[in-house]
C-alpha cells in the first residue's frame, strides 16, 4: 500500500501540494483527476521518490521513502513500474534494447532469455516484429504501449501511469485503457493513473481521488464520485466552464 | 546604478553555483566510476564518438596550426639567421600549448555540445526520470562513461593534433621554405623534451575532464523544452572553452617553472 501523510511541496514558494493525505489500495486501480498543471504528476513523482516532499511522509508498504538514501531508495524502485506521459523510452535504443533494459541493468538472465521474456512483453501489449525499430519511427501509442512494456517487464508490483492517453486520439485512447485493465486483472498489481480523461477514468477506475488547491478534496468509487455533490468535483466531471474551477 | 550592481550580483551567484553544481556532479560521478556495474561497452562507445569521430577536426587543426606557425616563426627569425630554430620552436609551442588547447577545444565544439544536448534532450523528455524511476542512476549510466572516455581520448587526440602539427611545420618549414631538414629535425630532439610532450598530455586529460563534466552538467540541468537544450548547448561551449583557458593558465604556472 502507498500512503501519501501530510505531504507539502513548494516551487519557487508556489504551493503544489498542500498537507495533502491520500492512501493507494492495494490490488486496486486509483486515479487521480484535476486540472492541468495542479500538481499530479508531481504527486504522482512523490510516489516513486522521482520528487522529494519539503514535509510530510511517502509510505510504500509501510517504509517512507522519502529521506531514504539514493542506494536504498533504488531498491524499493525495482518494486515499480512507470509509463511516463510521452513514454520517455531512451531514443539512442531499439524498442528491444528499451523493454530489456530493466532486465539488462537488474537481473542476470542471459541473452536469449531476455528475449524471450521482451517478446512476450510485447505480444502482451499487443506489438510484434518492432523490436529492432527506433522509437522515433513508432506513433504516439505504439510508444506508449513500449513504454507499458518497459515498465511490466520486471512484473512490478505497483504500475505508475503519467497521464496514459494524453495526446491520442480516442481509439487507440480506448486500446491503452483496456491495456491498462487488462494488465492489472492479469497481474494484480496496485495501478495509480494521473489523468484528466473522464471517460477513461469511470472506465478504469477502482477509486477515483480529485486533487485540487494541493489537496485531495473528494475521493471513492466512480460511482460515489458521480453522486458527490462537491461543487468544484461536479464543475470537473460536468466538463463545465463556469464554476469554482474558474480561469483557463 | 543599482540594476548594474544587481545583474553583476546576479552573473556572480550564477556563476558559482554552476562551478559548485559541477563540483558535486564530479565528486558523484568519482564515487560511480568505483561502483559496480562498471559499463566498459558504454565507455568504448563514447571513446568512438568522442576520439574516433573527432579524427578529421584535429588532423585539420594541428596541421594548419604547424604550417601557420612555421610561416610566421620563418619569416621573425630569418631577420636574426635563426631559421634552423623554426622547427624547435613551433614543436615547443605545439606540445607545450597548442596542441593539448586547441584539441580540448575542438573536441569542446564537437563532443563537449553533443554531450550537453544528448542529455539535455533526454532530461526534457523525461528519460532521465524514467532512468531514476528504473532504478538506474544518470551519473553511473550517462555521466561516468563519457567522464571516463574523454579523460583517456584527449591525449591521445592531443598526441596526433602534435604529430599533424609538426609534420605540417615540417612540409612548410622543408619543402616549401628550403629549410635544412637534417637542422630542423635535430634542433626539435635537441629542445624539446619527453616532459614537454608528457606534460601537455596531462593536461589534454584534465581538458578532457573539464569538457566532458561541464558538458554533462549542461545537459542534465536543463529546462524548458526546446529552447533550453539550444540554450544548454551554447553554455556548455562556452563554459567548457573559458575554463580549459583559465585550467591552462594554472597548469602551465605549476607544470613548467
Amino acid at each position: 500500500m502507498i500512503q501519501l501523510v501530510d505531504l507539502c511541496k513548494s516551487f519557487r514558494g508556489q504551493p503544489v501540494l498542500d498537507h495533502l493525505h491520500l492512501e493507494i489500495e492495494t490490488g486496486r486501480i486509483t486515479v487521480i483527476i484535476g486540472r492541468s498543471g495542479g500538481g499530479k504528476s508531481v504527486l504522482l513523482k512523490h510516489m516513486i521518490g522521482l520528487v522529494r516532499p519539503d514535509a510530510g511522509q511517502v509510505l510504500v508498504d509501510g517504509l517512507d521513502i522519502a529521506h531514504l538514501s539514493e542506494r536504498r531508495l533504488n531498491e524499493v524502485r525495482k518494486k515499480f513500474g512507470m509509463l511516463f506521459q510521452e513514454a520517455a523510452l531512451l531514443d539512442s535504443m531499439t524498442v528491444g534494447e528499451n523493454v530489456a533494459f530493466p532486465l539488462r541493468e537488474h537481473t542476470r538472465l542471459s541473452g536469449k532469455e531476455i528475449r524471450d521474456r521482451v517478446e512476450q512483453k510485447l505480444a502482451e501489449v499487443e506489438l510484434e516484429n518492432v523490436s529492432t525499430k527506433m522509437p522515433s519511427e513508432l506513433s504516439g501509442g505504439m510508444r506508449k504501449r513500449v513504454g507499458l512494456a518497459r515498465a511490466l517487464i520486471l512484473e512490478p508490483d505497483i504500475i505508475l501511469f503519467d497521464e496514459p492517453t494524453t495526446g491520442l486520439d480516442p481509439i487507440t485512447s480506448d486500446a491503452i485503457d483496456n491495456l491498462i485493465i487488462e494488465t492489472q486483472r492479469r497481474t494484480g498489481a496496485t495501478c495509480v493513473v494521473i489523468s484528466h480523461d473522464l471517460a477513461a477514468t469511470f472506465k478504469i477506475a477502482h477509486k477515483i481521488a480529485m486533487l485540487y488547491q494541493g489537496k485531495i478534496i473528494e475521493e471513492g468509487s466512480a460511482e460515489a464520485v458521480r453522486a458527490s455533490e462537491n461543487p468544484v468535483l461536479r464543475q470537473f466531471i460536468e466538463r463545465r466552464a463556469e464554476g469554482p474551477l474558474s480561469g483557463v | 546604478m543599482i540594476r548594474v550592481l544587481e545583474h553583476i550580483g546576479g552573473w556572480f551567484t550564477g556563476t558559482l553555483a554552476g562551478f559548485g553544481g559541477v563540483l558535486l556532479l564530479l565528486v558523484s560521478a568519482l564515487g560511480w566510476m568505483v561502483r559496480p556495474p562498471f559499463r566498459f561497452r558504454s565507455v568504448l562507445k563514447q571513446m568512438e564518438f568522442v576520439g574516433v569521430q573527432s579524427l578529421n577536426v584535429v588532423v585539420v587543426t594541428g596541421a594548419s596550426t604547424g604550417m601557420v606557425l612555421a610561416l610566421q616563426t620563418y619569416y621573425g627569425f630569418r631577420m636574426f639567421s635563426a631559421e634552423s630554430l623554426v622547427g624547435a620552436t613551433l614543436a615547443l609551442a605545439i606540445t607545450r600549448e597548442l596542441g593539448p588547447v586547441l584539441t580540448a577545444l575542438m573536441v569542446t565544439g564537437r563532443a563537449g555540445s553533443a554531450m550537453a544536448a544528448e542529455l539535455g534532450t533526454m532530461r526534457v523528455g523525461e528519460q532521465i526520470d524514467a532512468l531514476y524511476a528504473m532504478a538506474v542512476n544518470p551519473v553511473g549510466y550517462l555521466v561516468v562513461p563519457r567522464i571516463v572516455a574523454a579523460v583517456l581520448v584527449l591525449p591521445v587526440l592531443t598526441v596526433i593534433c602534435d604529430f599533424t602539427g609538426i609534420v605540417g611545420g615540417y612540409l612548410v618549414g622543408v619543402k616549401m621554405l628550403n629549410i635544412n631538414s637534417g637542422l630542423f629535425v635535430a634542433r626539435i630532439v635537441d629542445i624539446v623534451e619527453l616532459s614537454d610532450i608528457f606534460n601537455g598530455l596531462v593536461k589534454a586529460a584534465c581538458f578532457g575532464l573539464i569538457l566532458s563534466l561541464v558538458g554533462c552538467y549542461m545537459g542534465l540541468y536543463t529546462t524548458g523544452g526546446a529552447k533550453g537544450v539550444g540554450l544548454s548547448t551554447t553554455r556548455a561551449v562556452v563554459a567548457a572553452s573559458l575554463a580549459i583557458l583559465v585550467s591552462d593558465y594554472l597548469l602551465t604556472a605549476a607544470m613548467f617553472r
